[in-house]
């Protein structure tokens, strides 16, 4: 196989790929922040007038928070809010056909090059 | 690339391209130890406590010991792989080895992102610790955490540029001394020595125990991997020890023993010290439940104990980060898989300072602009590709170069279970970020998935083919 001579890359070139993958790696991070859509909030109960009992607190658990400075109005929120994990099926599906497609493209993407690259190292067979 | 030799003993590691400057081989197993045990131990002093939020504290405890296994098969895997591919990158010069070009590229973005938005954690857990010593000590409304958090990098980031021996004794001090504050806090606090001051059956009863039943326990899986996030770091090291082979098998099990010790000691005092919702809540709750739990010990000493151990943990932490990143980016720079620029090394402090430089920016970034639970995930997500990645390197690393073809330095028992373990865990950590995180899973594969054919297409002409494969190793089967 002849061996493969990589161009030299301008600096300007260089800049502008740095700059590209800047965009899309904070873009990725960022967007579902921007969007509203990163993560699992979690949902307060309402409690009226809260006390320790309402708020289903033996006696050492609401010592406790007293020990830290709560109260039960000032802890209600913390001690009722609850995360959703009610799902749709399809979005599972949607995740695991993501996943596994981006690693089967990887794999696939990736031996076409890595035999180039052992036929150069080692020659062809 | 063909110019350098990466096992040789006359100089030191790889010099880029043409030149004879390399990375410092000055480190020893210890400091191999520091670096992994000093990027992990932060996650026990904060972020593993999201897991009780998830699921209970019960639900915690289970994703630490599963999390415990899935590192487990990380770390012998690792040890096996790296301590033949000793090289600057770690995982990402594996992948170059073993599985191909893209694959690399894409390992060396997880190493960088896990580590960089570990780094971004850290530092806003040194700004929040700040900012409670400056109320403990009588300072009212709060104050200004970003200075800190600035500074914070700033300083470590100038520390790993002048040079890779002291910014590891540096580390391998703090964590010693982070690591002690939480035996010292067991110790003082479970009744070992003196009365126990546990509350487990009352903190844990009734509907605390599970209180999202078992998916709960799966939700869990996703913070789970937080106690020990970072170990596989210690491969990064691989250029700058003096004996890679013994050393990092050696600094990795070590670190993942002492690991799983100090994430189960973390859980036992501080479950058993704070309510769950408390504890679970790492935002408006429980920041730093190690630092929490001193402080509802009564002891002033242990207060300020667990508060340095806090601040050490999260600097030790960030300077290993920055040290991890600025390898994976700078190896890819060498290789040409980025910009070649980013490939050098300073010719007095032997560090690849370009990249440490580079990669500050983007961690005050996040570290400025993101709280404090997404920015964790954004790291834990990256991590998590790569622990996808590390079984199907092993088996293919067995298959292309089986035991009698090339010589390791540690040879990892019951091949392939630990590989099909690993994938097995990650398979359930993907569905446990599903349950609270699956837009941003989505956005960062889109996100690979985007650069991967950016650099199939474009980058990936500017790598010269052959050269880029510099082990001594013979041709693997198959091939």
């Amino acid at each position: 196989m002849a061996r493969y001579i990589a161009p030299v890359q301008g600096k300007v070139s260089q800049l502008i790929d740095v700059i590209v993958l800047l965009i899309l790696s904070i873009g990725a991070l960022y967007l579902p922040l921007w969007m509203h859509m990163a993560g699992a909030a979690k949902t307060p109960g309402v409690v009226e007038n809260p006390t320790w009992e309402s708020l289903g607190q033996n006696a050492v658990q609401a010592g406790q928070y007293e020990a830290l400075g709560y109260t039960p109005a000032t802890a209600a929120d913390l001690i009722t809010a609850r995360f959703d994990y009610s799902f749709s099926y399809l979005n599972l599906i949607v995740m695991v056909v993501v996943i596994v497609g981006y690693f089967v493209m990887m794999l696939k993407f990736s031996e076409t090059e890595y035999r180039e690259v052992i036929a150069e190292k080692f020659g062809e067979k | 690339m063909t110019d350098t030799d990466i096992t040789s003993q006359a100089i030191d590691g790889m010099g880029p391209h043409g030149t004879k400057v390399g990375l410092l081989r000055v480190l020893g197993p210890a400091h191999v130890w520091a670096l992994g045990v000093g990027i992990v131990l932060v996650g026990e002093y904060m972020g593993w406590n999201f897991a009780v939020g998830k699921g209970g504290a019960y639900a915690a405890l289970i994703a630490c010991w599963f999390a415990g296994i899935l590192y487990s098969c990380v770390a012998m895997i690792d040890s096996e792989v790296t301590s033949t591919v000793a090289a600057a990158g770690g995982q990402y010069t594996q992948a170059k080895h073993i599985i191909g070009p893209l694959m690399a590229f894409n390992v060396g973005l997880y190493l960088t992102f896990a580590y960089t938005m570990l780094e971004a954690a850290n530092a806003i857990t040194a700004g929040y610790l700040i900012d409670q010593v400056a109320g403990m000590t009588g300072h009212q409304g709060g104050i200004d955490q970003r200075p800190f958090i600035i500074l914070a990098i700033m300083f470590l980031a100038w520390l790993n540029y002048r040079g890779v021996l002291a910014t590891l004794t540096f580390n391998l001090v703090i964590t010693a001394i982070a690591f002690s504050a939480i035996i010292i806090l067991f110790l003082s606090t479970s009744g070992v020595i003196g009365a126990g001051d546990m509350k487990h059956a009352d903190l844990l009863a009734g509907q605390a125990s599970l209180p999202y039943g078992w998916i709960g326990v799966l939700a869990a899986m996703h913070f789970g991997l937080w106690y020990y996030l970072g170990i596989e770091g210690t491969t990064q090291a691989a250029e700058e020890v003096r004996s890679p082979a013994r050393s990092l098998p050696f600094g990795t099990l070590a670190g993942i023993m002492t690991l799983l010790i100090a994430a189960t000691l973390t859980w036992y005092v501080c479950s058993g010290t704070l309510p769950w919702e408390f504890l679970g809540d790492g935002v408006n709750g429980s920041v730093a439940p190690l630092f929490d739990t001193a402080r509802l010990s009564g002891s002033q000493a242990l207060v300020w104990l667990l508060g340095i151990g806090t601040l050490f943990a999260t600097l030790a932490s960030a300077n290993g980060c920055i040290n991890d990143a600025s390898r994976a980016w700078f190896a890819m720079g060498r290789d040409r898989y980025l910009p070649g620029w980013f490939g050098a090394v300073h010719p007095v402090y032997r560090t690849p300072y370009r990249s440490i430089v580079f990669l500050v920016p983007i961690a005050l970034i996040f570290a400025l602009g993101a709280p404090l639970d997404q920015v964790i995930t954004f790291s834990i997500l990256s991590g998590l590709l790569e622990y996808t990645f590390m079984p199907l390197n092993v088996i293919l690393f067995r298959k292309k170069w089986p035991l009698a073809t090339i010589k390791r330095g540690y040879e990892h028992p019951f091949h392939p279970l630990p590989a099909i373990t690993l994938l097995a865990l990650c398979s359930v950590t993907y569905f446990a970020v599903f349950l609270g995180y699956g837009t941003q899973l989505v956005a960062m594969i889109g996100f690979y998935i985007v650069v991967s054919l950016w650099f199939h297409f474009w980058r990936y002409r500017f790598v010269n083919r052959g050269a880029q494969f510099t082990m001594p190793w013979p041709r693997p089967e198959g091939y």
